[in-house]
């Protein structure tokens, strides 16, 4: 048993997971974006199949896997801007346009997919980027800092999210919508143009998340993401509605997955046994979540669209 | 008084004028102006001016059309007729940014204050920082602690405002106004949630606000206030000024007859009950301790007897846990410590249909959340309920006739003015609204009645028949609890006055002789024992 826990195990082990969470991370970082100033999207993870599709069909396309990524971002904004004028516009009801725009994403992506591409043709993938220096230290040079490019992104946006929500004004504003848009209101702050910009920042988000799955993975197929963006939800609830939280959260989540793969593949646990292995970064997820929710209040706007007057 | 209009929010404060303002040219005007809504003229050619260094008062009952006016100078609403003018120059405002960048500013009657952020970044909300995209905290945090000195409010830039008191609230909210140098300051009745003492101080500063050259609108309810504060008052009624006049040349009779629209019979108050040691006690709660919405406790062993023929005031400061009263005796909140008493026997715990069933009604001090249902007909709401009881139903089956003689009987008896029992109580008026539920709770004839700010947003003349009602329920032997943030109304109405504060009852007062000043020192949180030593 001990020669099974040698330092490369362990090693390989949390970098896998940490490349897990990327995904979980970028979406989760959109959503709370969006839910900090009070709106809820239970879109994403149709907008990451759209993105993930999208990506993976420039990329097949052109080969150039940040065209990939561009074009991810660029049907997370679109999505956006649709998921905006319905919520924020029209004060159509959150929760029933989310899944609205689930379906929608389910749905288009797999028959894009059909009639664009029909047989699941691999694409490039991210080549690896070493950090140079930091990547030659031992143990910490290979589990922090070899990995693709998308993995020092989606972490660098945590300390960035985070700065944007409580250092500017902006952020001041996102706050103040998501707690008390009529207060934000009669200071002149528009609630429409927060919630507008954080929709589609967070979609954008989505798409991008969805694109670093596909390329990541180097294919598309259909439901690629598996309600991965169901999860980004959960995550931003576990972390409280705080960047350095959404990132816990998707590192717990990620490395249970790493470890449940490692243990696959080391034979570990029986081939009858797996399914129920599978299951076991939902299972903790949730248990989780039943221990660190309702230990922090949700933005008390939240799914709540905002009229003026009266 | 010369102001720049450029928006430069740190500039010093304006030098204090020391001209006569009244002399001056209006700073504000707001002439001819007319706002229909679908079947309402809510405001009908109303002229109305502000000058520098005034407080101009307007006055008038709900639904008079203050809130319109003031929503239309804050640029919530365009005036479909009419012009505003500022120092003489036209103004279109077509939205609160647009008042903002004029200097104009607004109280609300709800504080429009984030409680999860700071006092600074409450301060800060909205306006352009000196560091472009980053806030500059430090800079608006000087200039809070500049203001409290200035103007002698004591706040403290780096507490999050769900820490602070009612009192500490609306000193930000005023900080708010001077961080951007407001020239004009509309404040929608600042005094409901502050005690008596805190009033003198909140005048206090408004007189150095005045002195300031800026221009105040100040709308209330409280004719004393009024009287007191005002260099000018304006009425409004059914959406058109009644009459502008200034405090030395009326009286509050006279408001009050201009703001209804006739002469009321002000000294409502009837006898007082006349309580031996024999009269029964009806309603008594023993060491009620009861947890606030955020866990801490909001009632701390609280002991309260109602007699049987007497109405028991519950005065205090909004929030010192009157709501949390009201709904744990009611059922509504689980209780953690202490009994409930209804004619000696124990309705701790019990479901609210129970203690319906026990002999108490409740009149909720939220009536469209708690006390009816909006969609509802009148009818509906009036035995919403005991509609299952057999004389409304049989089988599981509604006796629309039973139902409606009924209720036909209690709209005529409370006079609740609806079209008919099938309109959607949500078209009532407030004041009617009030009247129906009072209807509902009263036609039990209950052994005790908890009516919780039982007309507040009422008009005065609905107020003043709730009073008389409550008045006759309680001659006929039952026993009332009367929780009010209203002094006024609770000296009115009650025969004894516990006064709560920090979930704690500080004392119980015979109304016949407790004063405004006793009264206001216990809602401040002196206890009885330590005024009564002072005096």
């Amino acid at each position: 048993m001990t020669d099974v826990f040698t330092t490369t195990i362990v090693v390989a082990t949390i970098a896998s997971g940490i490349r897990l969470a990327t995904p979980f991370l970028l979406a989760a970082l959109g959503e709370a974006i969006g839910q900090r100033s009070g709106v809820l999207n239970l879109g994403v993870d149709g907008v990451m199949l759209l993105g993930a599709f999208a990506a993976y069909f420039v990329v097949l396309d052109t080969e150039n896997v940040w065209l990939g990524v561009v074009a991810g971002i660029t049907i997370g904004i679109c999505m956006g801007v649709l998921y905006a004028v319905i919520t924020v516009f029209l004060h159509a009801e959150q929760g029933v346009s989310g899944i609205g725009i689930y379906l929608f994403g389910l749905g288009m992506s797999d028959l894009l997919f059909q009639k664009l591409v029909g047989t699941p043709l691999p694409i490039d993938q991210f080549s690896e980027w070493s950090v140079p220096y930091l990547s030659d230290v031992p143990v910490i040079g290979v589990m922090l800092f070899q990995h693709s490019p998308m993995v020092y992104i989606a972490f660098l946006l945590v300390p960035v999210v985070a700065f944007i929500l409580n250092r500017t004004t902006f952020g001041l504003n996102v706050r103040a919508v998501g707690e008390s848009p009529e207060s934000a209101d009669s200071l002149g702050v528009s609630v429409r143009r927060v919630r507008f910009c954080t929709i589609i920042a967070g979609n954008a988000l989505a798409g991008l998340a969805g694109a670093a799955l596909a390329i990541e993975l180097g294919i598309f197929q259909q439901n690629l993401t598996n309600a991965m963006g169901f999860i980004a939800i959960a995550l931003v609830y576990f972390g409280a509605w705080r960047a350095p939280g959404v990132m816990a959260g998707a590192l717990v989540f990620g490395m249970v997955g790493a470890i449940v793969l490692q243990a696959k593949t080391l034979g570990l646990i029986p081939r009858s046994a797996s399914d129920i292995a599978a299951m076991a970064p939902a299972i903790i997820t949730i248990l989780a979540l039943v221990v660190v929710a309702n230990r922090f209040r949700q933005p008390a706007a939240l799914t709540k669209p905002y009229f003026r007057g009266d | 008084m010369t102001h720049s209009d450029s928006q430069q929010v740190d500039s010093a404060l304006p030098a204090s004028s020391i001209e006569t303002s009244l002399e001056k040219a209006p700073m504000l005007e707001m002439c001819g102006i007319t706002k229909r809504f679908p079947g309402v003229l809510a405001n009908d050619n109303v002229s109305f001016d502000v000058r520098a260094g005034e407080v101009h008062t307007l006055l008038g009952e709900n639904g008079a059309g203050k809130s319109t006016l003031m929503k239309i100078l804050y640029g919530l609403y365009q005036p479909d007729e009419g012009e505003l003018r500022l120092h003489g120059k036209p103004l279109r405002l077509r939205s609160p940014l647009d008042a903002i960048s004029h200097r104009i500013g607004m109280i609300h009657q709800h504080f429009m204050l984030v409680p999860t952020l700071t006092v600074a970044e409450n301060v800060a909300l909205g306006l352009p920082s000196q560091r472009g995209p980053l806030t500059d905290l430090k800079r608006v945090s000087r200039r809070v602690n500049e203001l409290s000195d200035l103007y002698g409010l004591q706040v403290d830039p780096a507490a999050f405002v769900w820490q602070l008191a009612v009192g500490e609230r609306q000193r930000v909210e005023i900080i708010k106004a001077l961080y951007r140098d407001v020239q004009l300051l509309v404040l929608d009745e600042p005094t409901a949630v502050l005690t008596p003492q805190e009033v003198d101080d909140f005048f206090t500063i408004l007189h150095e606000m005045k002195r300031d050259g800026r221009g105040l609108i100040f709308i209330s309810h409280k004719l004393q206030e009024v009287m007191d504060l005002s260099d000018r008052v304006t009425v409004l009624r059914h959406g058109r000024v009644e009459a502008t006049t200034t405090p030395a040349q009326t009286t509050r009779n006279d408001l009050a007859a201009l703001m209804v629209g006739r002469q009321l019979d002000s000294a409502t108050r009837g006898n007082r009950a006349s309580l031996t040691s024999e009269t029964p006690e009806v309603f008594s709660v023993n060491g009620l301790r009861v947890a606030g919405d955020r866990g801490v406790d909001a009632l701390k062993s609280i002991d309260l007897q109602v007699h049987a023929g007497e109405i028991l005031g519950i005065a205090g400061v909004s929030g010192n846990g009157q709501r949390e009263l009201a709904e744990a005796v009611t059922g509504l909140r689980p209780i953690l410590a202490g009994d409930v008493l209804v004619d000696g026997s124990a309705i701790t715990g019990m479901t609210p249909k129970k203690i319906r069933e026990a002999g108490l009604s409740f009149v909720p001090e939220e009536r469209m959340r708690d006390g009816a249902i909006g969609d509802f007909s009148v009818a509906d709401n009036m035995v919403l309920h005991n509609h299952t009881e057999s004389q409304f139903s049989s089988a599981g089956f509604l006796d629309f006739a039973a139902i409606k003689t009924h209720c036909s009987k209690l709209v005529q008896d409370f006079n609740v003015k609806t079209p008919d029992l099938d309109t959607p109580t949500k078209n009532l008026s407030g004041g009617n609204i009030q009247k129906l539920i009072m209807a509902r709770e009263l036609a039990s004839n209950p052994r005790v009645l908890i009516a919780a700010q039982p007309t507040r947003g009422v008009d005065i003349g609905a107020a003043e028949y709730i009073h008389q009602r409550l008045l006759e329920q309680r001659d006929s032997g039952t026993a009332i609890m009367v929780i009010s943030e209203d002094l006024d109304e609770v000296m009115a109405l009650a025969d004894r006055i516990a006064v709560i504060c920090e979930g704690e009852i500080m004392g119980v007062l015979d109304a016949g002789n407790a004063t405004r000043e006793q009264i206001g020192l216990m809602m401040a949180g002196v206890s009885d024992a330590a005024n009564s030593q002072r005096a």
